[in-house]
């Protein structure tokens, strides 16, 4: 086996809110890891915890959350650190934050600031991690904003946020993301207010600069076209819970996981024609309160089996190297982790 | 021969920002609907098709041109300048459904209240008898009959976006306007919905405006697309041959730009250069030239007219007879040719 360099090692994390209607799950038991250089999808539906899960890794979820688990990076210097034991406000956070690991979000005129420009903004991190001078700073933000595919940066470097395009905000904050060479950009459903064709500029250019950095990215993302075009690999998310994690080529081709083959019969397939129906999937998605041990997908599932479906959880089974599901379905298959 | 439902004949409409700008959302926009079908609008946010969905319902009065309104009982009428008894008897055939199923239902009022607002305000129907359509809808739009007595913000995303279908469908609808309809909504919602929209468009004779900027959906939904590219239409034909053999470069473009959910699909994506121009300043000429790679002189001084082509294939540009253009059937193939030779 060839010796996998991984970035980050998501392992059994576990994010419980105290609620007046009980103890929410909503993450419960995530564990998952990038390798250098790649790019790892995490698709699921609105409140299946993949934000959350996300945010977590940075430590960006307000404090009533309960966070269990470990997050470990591993330096270039082969140094390993976890995350999650970090103090929040302490210095080592703060050297991974922007610097090792940043983040784009996905409305781009409430991540920026409207009271600083846009130059300013971006200098600050440079400013934060890479320089002190800031003449070398200006240098650098301009640098990368033409990177990006800014035109005439010097007069966009003192513009507003509010001066800039919805696919030009996205770019900025492409930019200030990269500008401290991360080793790991997490992307948060970073196109999902741009339109198409803006959206497929931004998509290409994440593409070229993966390529030109080296950099890992984490994309949450609801949009399994998009994951089809980005990710190498892919984690499926349901209510707080990784169901399914495989190649991307597997997702689509061999998917396991009931829920994830009826997440891909729902989108209607474009050069396919009018079909008569969607499949869609019956019912809608609990909420993460309370639950009984069981799967949490019984209620919707077209292959349940009652009797063991719904009263114990799905063991997680390996099926080969890199495919993994947690399907009762599947336990005689593969290995039990 | 297909009936005509509904013609809207050389619409625009211009909103006044202040004293001396104003921006022209939709510009001299003509075309027919068929009883029947689903006939989408697509584009990108800006070019006008939310404008142009409200006008046709009257939800916004516009600057100038008519909505014909095939009715079987009163004949062909203009909807935007109906008054009185007429108008109430037209009103009920027209209806819409929104966007955003958080905003577009009043906090304050129950699921039955919601449904019913619709036939009180329009009709005179006893109460007992509003009581039984209410139900009746209810049913036909998967709502549990128990729900009606709750408020809306007890329920999901998807049911209340039913609860807006049913709003809609309770005065027995001949055009429905969809603006955006399932765009809100969870991938395996948005296939539940999708779902209910087209049996009850066989059930009930509905016809369907529908307004989106999924090109996926709309592939799948529709039987006849329109294109619009800032306040303008620059294609319109019917599915299969705007998906196939579309004949403007802005259509071509919107088809590469979709991502596809499979991932041999490697593709040479054609890229638009630049943003959607802001409306209040739009290009000269063609409004798509500054990024249309075939673009010439003439595009930047001239209009291009909206131009039967083919049968049933309407294009507005100046090269469209010069060019072979990849549809999305283009796009695939070239894709298992490379495939093969891997």
């Amino acid at each position: 086996m060839t010796q996998v360099t991984k970035f980050l090692q998501v392992s059994d994390l576990k994010i419980h809110l105290q609620t007046d209607a009980g103890l929410m799950k909503a993450v419960d038991g995530v564990s998952f890891s990038i390798e250098k250089g790649k790019t790892l999808g995490i698709v699921g539906e609105s409140g299946c915890g993949k934000s959350l899960t996300s945010k977590a890794i940075l430590q960006l979820n307000p404090d009533d959350f309960r966070t269990e688990g470990s997050i470990v990076i591993e330096g270039s210097d082969g140094k390993q650190q976890d995350i999650l034991t970090l103090k929040q406000d302490g210095k080592e956070l703060r050297s991974i934050r922007g610097k090792k690991i940043s983040m784009i979000f996905q409305e781009p005129m409430t991540a920026f600031s409207p009271l600083y420009t846009i130059g300013n903004q971006i200098m600050e991190a440079v400013l934060l991690h890479r320089t002190t001078n800031k003449q070398e700073a200006k240098k650098i933000t301009l640098e990368m904003l033409g990177k990006v595919g800014i035109s005439d940066v010097n007069r966009r470097f003192n513009q507003y946020p509010h001066e800039f395009s919805g696919g030009m905000r996205q770019r900025a904050m492409i930019a200030m993301a990269l500008s401290c060479n991360p080793e790991l950009l997490i992307a948060d459903e970073p196109t999902t207010a741009l339109d198409v064709t803006i959206q497929a500029q931004v998509l290409e250019l994440m593409k070229e600069l993966q390529e030109e950095f080296g950099m890992s990215i984490l994309f949450i993302t609801h949009d399994l076209g998009i994951v089809a075009e980005m990710c190498d690999e892919v984690a499926v998310m349901y209510l707080g819970k990784v169901v399914e994690h495989a190649p991307v080529r597997d997702i689509f081709k061999n998917p396991k996981h009931p829920y994830t083959k009826g997440l891909l019969d729902s989108i209607p397939k474009i050069g396919m024609g009018r079909k008569e129906k969607l499949k869609s999937i019956e019912g809608m998605v609990p909420q993460a309160i309370d639950l009984p041990p069981m799967c949490s997908f019984f209620d919707r599932c077209k292959d349940r089996i009652p009797g063991v479906c719904d009263v114990r959880d799905p063991h997680e089974i390996q099926l080969n190297e890199k495919h993994r599901v947690s399907c009762v379905l599947y336990e005689k298959e593969g290995v039990t982790i | 021969m297909t009936d005509i439902i509904m013609q809207i004949d050389n619409l625009t409409k211009e909103f006044q920002v202040n004293k001396h700008t104003s921006v022209t959302a939709i510009e001299n926009i003509s075309f027919t609907i068929k009883k029947g079908e689903t006939f989408s609008l697509v584009g990108e946010s800006g070019c006008g098709k939310t404008t142009l969905g409200r006008c046709v319902v009257r939800g916004i009065s516009s600057s100038s041109g008519k909505v014909l309104y095939h009715q079987d009982t009163l004949g062909e009428l203009d909807f935007l300048t109906v008054k009185g008894k007429q108008y109430k008897s037209v009103r009920k055939d027209i209806q819409m459904i929104f966007q955003d199923p958080f905003s577009s239902l009043n906090p304050r009022m129950t699921v039955y209240d919601i449904i019913s607002e619709p036939l009180k305000a329009m009709t005179k129907l006893s109460k007992k008898e509003i009581q039984e359509k209410v139900k009746a809808i209810a049913e036909k739009t998967g709502l549990d009959v128990s729900y009606l007595k709750r408020y809306p913000h007890s329920f999901s995303g998807g049911q209340r976006q039913r609860i807006g279908i049913a709003r809609a469908l309770i005065t027995n609808p001949k055009v429905i306007v969809c603006d955006e309809a399932v765009s809100a909504l969870d991938v395996s919602i948005q296939a539940q919905i999708i779902n209910l929209l087209k049996e009850l468009q066989e059930e009930m004779d509905i016809t369907y405006l529908f307004i989106a900027h999924d090109l996926s959906i709309v592939e799948h939904i529709s039987d006849r697309v329109a294109v619009m590219y800032l306040g303008r239409i620059v294609e319109l034909s019917t599915t299969d041959k705007l998906f196939t053999t579309p004949k403007h470069p802005y259509t071509e473009a919107l088809l590469s730009a979709v991502p596809k959910p499979d991932p041999e699909i490697k593709k040479e994506r054609i890229v638009l250069k630049g943003e959607v121009p802001n409306p209040t300043n739009r290009p000269s000429g063609c409004h798509f030239h500054p990024r249309c790679s075939y673009a010439t002189e003439v595009c930047q001084s001239e209009q291009p007219p909206l131009v039967e082509i083919q049968e049933e294939h309407f294009v507005a540009c100046h090269h469209a007879k010069e060019m072979t253009l990849q549809g999305i059937m283009g796009i695939v193939a070239t894709e298992e040719k490379t495939l093969e030779g891997r």
